[in-house]
This record gives C-alpha cells, structure tokens and sequence, in this order.
C-alpha cells in the first residue's frame, strides 16, 4: 500500500475519515460566466487566516501598554527579523480583507444568492462585516501613533451620538471618559479575544451553512440552464475548484507580498494626549464614507442634531441590510428589482463617498 | 443546489491519463508549491528567533558599565531617541539627565573644570542637578533615575 | 418716662435684668469689640475718598490689595493729616500734605526706601538706592532741571495699588515693563519736545526678546529696563551698547572683539550691535543677514568686489551649504525610517550636525571664514557620515526587493504549474 494510502487507513480506524470526507469528494461547484465571483468568499477567509498567523507573530513582540505600544512596533519593524514584513502583511492584509468581504457581500446581493433557503448565511455574512469593521477599528489604535489616536478619539465620539445609551456605549469603549492607555488595553483585548472568539463561532456557521446548502446558482443562470439542462456544468470542489482557488490565493499572497515590500505601512509619530490634533483627520478607508456622510449633514435637521440623525440612520439602513431577505419583497419581478437597486444605490454611495472623503480637506 | 444531470468535470480515472507529462507536471507543481512555502517559513522562522537587543529602550537604558566612567567625568548615551548625560561626579555618585539644552536644542557636555554642565552653542550652565544656573537655558534638564545593578548603570524615566 | 415700662415685643417688659447682668453683657460687648476698633486702624480718609468720583477717587479694594497697605503703610504715611477724626483729617496742623506735587514725589518715595534700617523692617534685601539712581537718569536729571512731565516713581509703580514686581498684575513686573514705559514713550505727541522716537514699543514686539517672553514664557529674556535700567533708566552709549548686550550674548561679543569690525565700526562711530541687529526690533537673524546678495546686511557698508564682501559670500556659502546637507540627511534617514529600516542612531548623530550649525552662526561674529569654517566643516563630516548610513539602510531596503522578487518568482512557477495541472486534469 502506498504511504498516502496508508495514512488514510490509519486515519479512517480512527476517525471515521472516509466518512468525514465523502461529502466533501461530492461536492460541486457551479460552472459558469458568473463562477468567478464565487472566489472572493474564499479569499477572505484566506486573508484572515493569514490575518489570524500574523496577528499571532506579533503578539510574540507586541506589548499593549501606552508607554510601550509604539516602541514595540518600533522594535517589530526594526530590530525583528522579518518584523518589518509581518507587520505590513498584517496591515495591508487587513486592508484587503475588508475590501474583499464588501465584494463578496455585493456579489452575493446581484447574484441573489440571499434567497430562501440561504437567508442566515446573509444574516452570519453581515454580521461578520461588522466584526470585521471592529476588527479595522480596534486593531488601527494599536500602534498608538498620533493618527490612531485621535481617529480613535473621534470614532469614539460618533459612537456616543446615538441617542441615550450613546455616553454608555462611548465610555465602555474608551474604558473612561477619554482615549487613554486604557482605551488601548481594551481594544488590544477586543482585538485579539473577544473579536476572533465571536468572528471563530459565527465564521463556523457560515462556513457549515455554505456547505449544508451548496453554492447558489443565479437566478438567470438557473433559468437558462432549465430552458436547456445540457448545458448545466458543475465541476468538482476536490480537486478541480480548489485548485483554482488556490491559484487564487497564491496570487493574493503575490499582491501582499509586492505591497509589503514596496509601499512597507508606516508608523508615524507616538501619540501625545496633550498635542492639538492634526488638521484633517480622517478614519481609515472603509469608515470614510460614513464620516464624510456625518461631515456633510447640516447641524441641526429640524430640532433633532444632525450627528445624531446621520448615526440613527446608519442604523437603521445596517439594521435592514443585515436583514435583507427576511425584508425583500415578495413580488416575484418587482421584488428583486427593488433590492437590485437599492444594491447599486448603496454601491454607488458607498464607492462616491469614499472618494468624496479621501479627497475632502 | 440542482444536480440534475450534471456534466461532471473532474479528474478523469487514473487509467486513461498518467504517463510523462502528468509526472512531470505533477513533480513541477509540487516541487514550486513547495519552494512558495519554504519562501513564507523562512522569514516567519526567522521571525520567531528573537533579536539580540531586548530592550526596546523606552524606560530604561543600560547606559554604562560600571567601571567605564571615572570620577568628575560624563558620557554621552542614546535614551530612545534622544541623548542624555551620564555623569559620575566627584565624590562617585551617578547623576543622569537629558542632554538637550533647553535654549535651542544644542547637546549639552560635562565641563570637569567648574564641575557643571555646559552648553557650547550659547554658554548656557547647568548645575549637577540639572538646574539652568546662568546663561540663556530657561528650564532645568529633565533629571532621570540611576540605579546601579551589579556592574550595569541603569538609567531610568522619573 | 418709665423705661421699664416700654412695651418690648408686645409684653410689658420689668427690669429684670440685674447690675451684674448689664456689666457682664457690656464686658462681653467690649471684649469683642476693642480688638476689632484696634485691628482696624481707624481710616476715615478712604471712608470719603472711596465714594468719591475722580480725581479723588480712590479704589478701596485695590487700596487693600497693594503691597503698602498690606504692610499698613497707609494714606497718612505719604499725605500726612489725622485718620482718626473725621473733621480733622485734612488739617495742615495734623500734618497734612495734600496732593503731592510730581517734583516732590521722589523725595517723598525716598524718605522710607532710601532709608536702610527702615526698609530691613519690612523686606532687608529690598535695594535701597532707587533714589540715588533715579538722579542719574535721564528722567531725574530733567526732573531736577524742572520738567515734571518725565516719570517719576508713581507714574512706573502706580500711585494706590503698587504691587511687588514679582507680582503678575504689578506695572513693573517683567512682562508688563514695555507697556509700562509705552505710555510715554510710545506717545507721539507726549514726546514731541524731546525730539525722541516713538516706535520703540511697536518695534520691541516685533523681537525675539518679546517672543521669548511674551510666548516662551522666559522671564529672563530682556525687556526695557534689562537694557536701560530701571531706577536709573539712560540709553547705554554708543561705545557700551556691546557691553550690554554682551551680559548675554557672551561668544558673540567675545568674537567680535577679535574681529576687523571691532577698529572698522569704533572708528566710524557705529553703534557695536545695533549696527546690524537694530535696538529694539531685533529680529530672528537668518543666514542671509550675511551674504552678498539682496536681504543681506554687509552691502550697506560693503560694496562689491571688495574684500569685505567677498568673505560674507564666503561664510553665506558654508552656512547654507551645511543646512542643505544637514536637510538632505535627515530626508534620506526620515524615508528610511518610513520603510522601517533602523536608523535611530543615525539620528541622533545627526544633532551634532545641527549643533555645529548653531555654533557655526554665532562663528559669524568673528567675520572671519575660516573661523566659521571649523564648524561648518565638523558639520559636514557628520552630515556625510550621517547621510551614509541613510544611503546603506535605504540598500538594506532594496536587497528585500531582492527578496520580493524570489518570492514572486516562485509564486509565479506555482501559478504556471496549477494552470497547467488543472488543465491536465480536465483533459
């Protein structure tokens, strides 16, 4: 018997191996002019597992103290073998990340794969956006340089907006009043057990609903290949999807590689509570459309405080995203028009915004 | 997820295609996957192998040895990122300051001859204590904390 | 009447009260009463003149708070009268003095603080020589010539709320000296007899004496009286301006001693200092103050192709030059430093660079090329030693793109070989 042959054997008395894999050797992917938008759920979980390797390399270095925090990553980029990639792998990957997870949001929405009965895969999916955007904001002070900080200073404040349980929310953010060292002890916590605790749990759904429901075909798709089934194609997750997927992958570690090494992330200066902050703050990318859409609502909106009705809206527009299909219409043509766009609207809002925001003094 | 009649398209049986080019292809394959993954251990081995230096050098500063300075003499060291005076005055006793000038930034030195601290760009004079005594300084030298570990001058942030 | 029949809250009252009771309650009465009519000397002067409008008005509170009340030095002290008695108060036989004339108020002030064993009763390292001083001044020699519009002491420290200079709120404390003596001095038409200037005050606040102290916070930066005097207030002559000036500025006097201006400006009656720094607007000095070009100070006196001029050109050239260098050093170690290479010590080696280029401008007042040269060229070693640390970590950072490469190349054989494996496969 072959070693490989041997190992599965070894495995099968032990955990019931054979058993454990069938469904995945059954498993196929949908094969058609829309198929490559299937990758990007992979590539986030790819870019947090390496999000999770990364993140864990520099806890080895990384001390959470406002005293040490700065020198510490100082000393990571510095005097660590290999610090200085770790580092901007960590952070460009976080970056990316984001991006992918909004792209795969996006790409489920058009192709519709939110439907029954795939609405709690959504639900999970939208929840770990969310996750992710604390992830973003937890993680971004922990350099605590001075951008950090006061990015962090205002983030904090917005979050304080919300009307009666905002000053609660805010101060259990900070950990007190104000941005201090315990602000980042708190968020260092966040950021590296509680965060991947619930990020673990709620990507483990998701994961076991995708493979409990299979991947969705588009509706379009559907219809055509009814009209005429010989032109269904599925093709098989092992070996022949995952190779792909790894072709993937590889070329994400590519495009992190070339970023770490070319446009290494800075560090900036160490944060001092008691400087003026600097003109022009701005939250990191995937926030700024948020705060430019803050920025842009008058103070007062007939007596109620425009920050506080910009926050509210906010919530309630997240609220009914997480809840989309549960929300969509029932009509069967009009229905979907109506998510498609308010999908496009959102795209385009978000995508204008964002830039809006970048380029905005 | 509709089957239906699916048009599997997966590795066919073995029998129909082995031979050279599935080899070789196969060995390349394998061989560069693992030359990609020797390329991604390599750093975070070296990564996990730490540095000489420990000390982030935020708080506290090994600054000398204790043999290095004799009576009514002083260095100069690196505390973070700016330098500071160690000094060793007559009587033995350690002193350890910030050695910018709180004039205009200059770096200040010890002068063995009056016993204080002395600024070349404006003659500003400082006592041992740090404290501006005459000349343009307005603000005394930030005074840091010297223990003596063993045979290791240890300076520390107040 | 029947006193004790007076009806007292609504009941018949009945002396009830005994001898004894009425003696002990009016003991009692005066117990507590004697100490206070003790502790306050009895003022009836600031009674009157706190309700009355200017110019007799004088503010009770402010009265209160001033040094000379604190130390009960009151109205009677300089005026003279009888604060005890109403009616009597402004009685010349009780000694009063009334108003006194400006010409007389030196004297007046002298009579306690020129008096040493009358001063060590209240503050023993108080000078005592203001008066004497005062007669030397250009306000005292006019005074004692008759022109009472010059200062005398009440027109600096105020007349009823004189503080300590240590005082913040005093007139006379170091950051309020310059507006003191603005109310004259900066007055045109105040000053119109004398034929002086009014522009001093505008110009100080325009220096980096003002600067330093207005928004440094040093105390120790110069103002009016640093330069002038207080008690004793002259412009210094033309041949001591260089020795004021030098109580602070002691290289650059020492260097200018050596220096060709030393004979080149006595002879010419110029003077020292202020020649090219002004009095009173002294501004920030930059390097162009010495060159040949425009903004430059030397081409007043020196013109071109003389030797004078030749050498500002010279000492211009090595300062600018050492802060391009010094610039382009930290430029290169900032965007090391940004790519995350370590160049801390780098850094702080490059202090002594920009040490070197202040020793090298207080150099300038020798006027001598090659004095400045020995800074600047300390300077320039660093910045070359400096600059080439930045050069090796900016290498360092390159040899990764060595790295990169082979990584990239080695994910690039992985992709080529997945594509065409995947393609095998689905042959």
């Amino acid at each position: 018997m072959s070693p490989a042959a041997q190992i599965q054997t070894w495995l099968d008395e032990r955990f019931g191996w054979a058993e454990l894999i069938a469904p995945l050797k059954k498993k196929t992917v949908p094969h058609h002019h829309l198929s490559y938008w299937y990758f990007l759920g992979g590539m986030t979980l790819f870019l947090f597992i390496i999000q999770v390797t990364t993140g864990i390399l520099l806890l080895l270095y990384y001390r959470p103290s406002a005293n040490e925090a700065f020198e510490s990553v100082q000393y990571i980029n510095t005097q660590v073998r290999f610090g200085w990639l770790v580092r901007s792998i960590h952070s460009w990957s976080a970056n990316l990340m984001i991006f992918t997870a909004f792209a795969h949001m996006f790409s489920v929405l058009f192709l519709r794969a939110y439907r029954k009965p795939r609405e709690l895969t959504w639900v999970s999916g939208a929840i770990l956006l969310l996750l992710a955007f604390g992830f973003g904001f937890s993680g971004y002070l922990l350099p605590w340089n001075t951008l950090a900080f006061f990015a962090t200073k205002v983030g904090t404040e917005v979050a304080g907006q919300v009307p009666i349980i905002g000053p609660w929310i805010m101060v259990f953010l900070r950990g007190g009043p104000d941005v201090t060292g315990a602000t980042l002890t708190r968020f260092f916590g966040f950021h590296v057990a509680v965060l991947p605790g619930i990020t673990t749990v709620l990507l483990g759904l998701h994961i076991a609903l995708v493979q409990r429901f299979g991947i969705s075909v588009p509706p379009q798709v559907e219809n055509e290949w009814s009209r005429s089934p010989q032109q269904r194609r599925e093709i098989k997750f092992f070996p022949n999807f995952a190779l792909r997927e790894l072709m993937a992958w590889y070329v994400v570690l590519g495009v992190l590689g070339v970023l770490a090494a070319l446009f290494p992330w800075g560090l900036g200066t160490k944060a001092d509570a008691f400087a003026p902050a600097p003109a022009g703050i701005k939250p990191e990318w995937y926030f700024l459309f948020a705060f430019q859409t803050l920025k842009l609502i008058p103070a007062k909106v007939a007596h109620i405080d425009g920050e506080v009705l910009g926050v509210l809206a906010f919530g309630a527009a997240g609220l009914l995203w997480v809840l989309l299909p549960f929300v969509e219409p029932k009509r069967k043509a009009g229905g979907y028009r109506a998510v498609l766009l308010c999908g496009v609207i959102a795209l385009a809002y978000i995508g204008s915004m964002t830039v809006y925001g970048y380029v905005a003094k | 997820m509709n089957m239906g009649e699916a048009v599997s398209v997966a590795a066919a049986p073995d029998e129909k295609v082995s031979g050279p080019r599935r080899t070789f292809l196969k060995a390349f394959l394998g061989g560069s996957v693992l030359a990609s993954l020797g390329s991604f251990l390599y750093p975070v081995l070296r990564y996990l192998v730490p540095p000489a230096e420990t000390n982030m050098g935020v708080d506290s500063v090994v600054a000398a040895t204790a043999s290095e300075l004799k009576p009514n003499s002083a260095k100069i060291f690196r505390f973070g990122s700016k330098p500071a005076l160690l000094i060793r005055t007559a009587e033995g006793e350690y002193r350890a300051m910030s050695a910018t000038c709180t004039h205009l930034s200059c770096t200040v030195q010890y002068r063995k001859d009056v016993q204080q601290i002395w600024c070349a760009c404006h003659n500003g004079m400082y006592d041992l204590n740090g404290r501006n005594v005459s000349g343009p300084p307005p603000r005394p030298l930030e005074k840091y904390d010297v223990h003596v570990q063993g045979d290791e001058i240890q300076v520390m942030r107040s | 009447m029947n006193y004790s029949q007076i009806p007292l809250m609504g009941k018949l009252r009945t002396p009830t009260m005994t001898y004894t009771f009425q003696v002990g309650l009016a003991s009692v009465f005066l117990w507590f009463m004697i100490p206070c009519a003790l502790a306050q000397t009895p003022n009836t002067c600031l009674d009157c003149h706190s309700a009355l409008d200017a110019p007799l008005n004088v503010n009770a509170t402010e009265f209160s708070a001033s040094i000379h009340a604190q130390k009960e030095v009151t109205c009677v002290s300089c005026h003279g009268g009888d604060p005890n008695s109403p009616d009597d108060a402004m009685n010349t036989k009780a000694g009063f003095k009334g108003k006194i004339t400006r010409k007389q108020i030196p004297e007046l002030c002298g009579k306690c603080h020129s008096d040493a064993a009358y001063m060590r009763q209240y503050n023993p390292s108080l000078r005592t020589d203001q008066l004497v001083q005062y007669h030397t001044s250009v306000h005292g020699k006019k005074l004692d010539a008759g022109d009472t519009k010059v200062a005398v002491c009440t027109d600096c420290h105020t007349v009823h709320d004189i503080r300590p200079s240590s005082d913040i709120r005093s007139s006379v404390n170091p950051l309020n000296i310059a507006t003191t003596c603005s109310h004259c001095h900066a007055d045109a038409s105040y000053m119109r007899p004398y034929g002086i200037k009014t522009t001093q005050f505008s110009d100080y606040g325009k220096s980096v004496h003002h600067e330093a102290m207005a928004e440094r916070g040093d105390l120790s930066a110069p103002t009016c009286t640093t330069c002038h005097g207080n008690h004793g207030a002259a412009p210094p002559g033309v041949a001591s301006v260089k020795n004021v000036c030098s109580t602070c500025h002691v290289f650059q006097s020492q260097l200018f001693e050596t220096s060709p201006h030393k004979a080149a400006f006595g002879a010419a009656g110029l003077p020292g200092c202020v020649t090219c720094h002004s009095n009173h607007q002294i501004e920030h000095p930059s390097d162009v103050m010495v060159s040949a070009g425009e903004h430059s100070i030397c081409t007043t006196c020196h013109t071109d192709g003389e030797p004078g001029l030749k050498t500002a050109a010279e000492i211009h050239t090595q300062l600018s030059d050492l802060q391009t260098r010094i610039a382009r050093s930290k430029e290169i170690l900032d965007r090391a430093a940004e790519s995350g290479m370590e160049v801390g010590q780098a850094q702080l080696d490059l202090i002594q660079a920009t040490d070197a280029l202040t020793k090298a401008r207080v150099s300038v007042h020798s006027f001598r090329a090659a004095v400045v040269a020995k800074e600047t060229v300390s300077g320039t070693a660093v910045t070359e030693k400096t600059y080439q640390a930045g050069l090796q970590a900016l290498r360092e950072r390159n040899y990764r793109r060595v790295g990169l490469s082979i990584s990239l190349l080695v994910i690039g054989a992985t992709l080529i070989g997945l594509r065409f494996y995947i393609r095998e496969i689905e042959r």
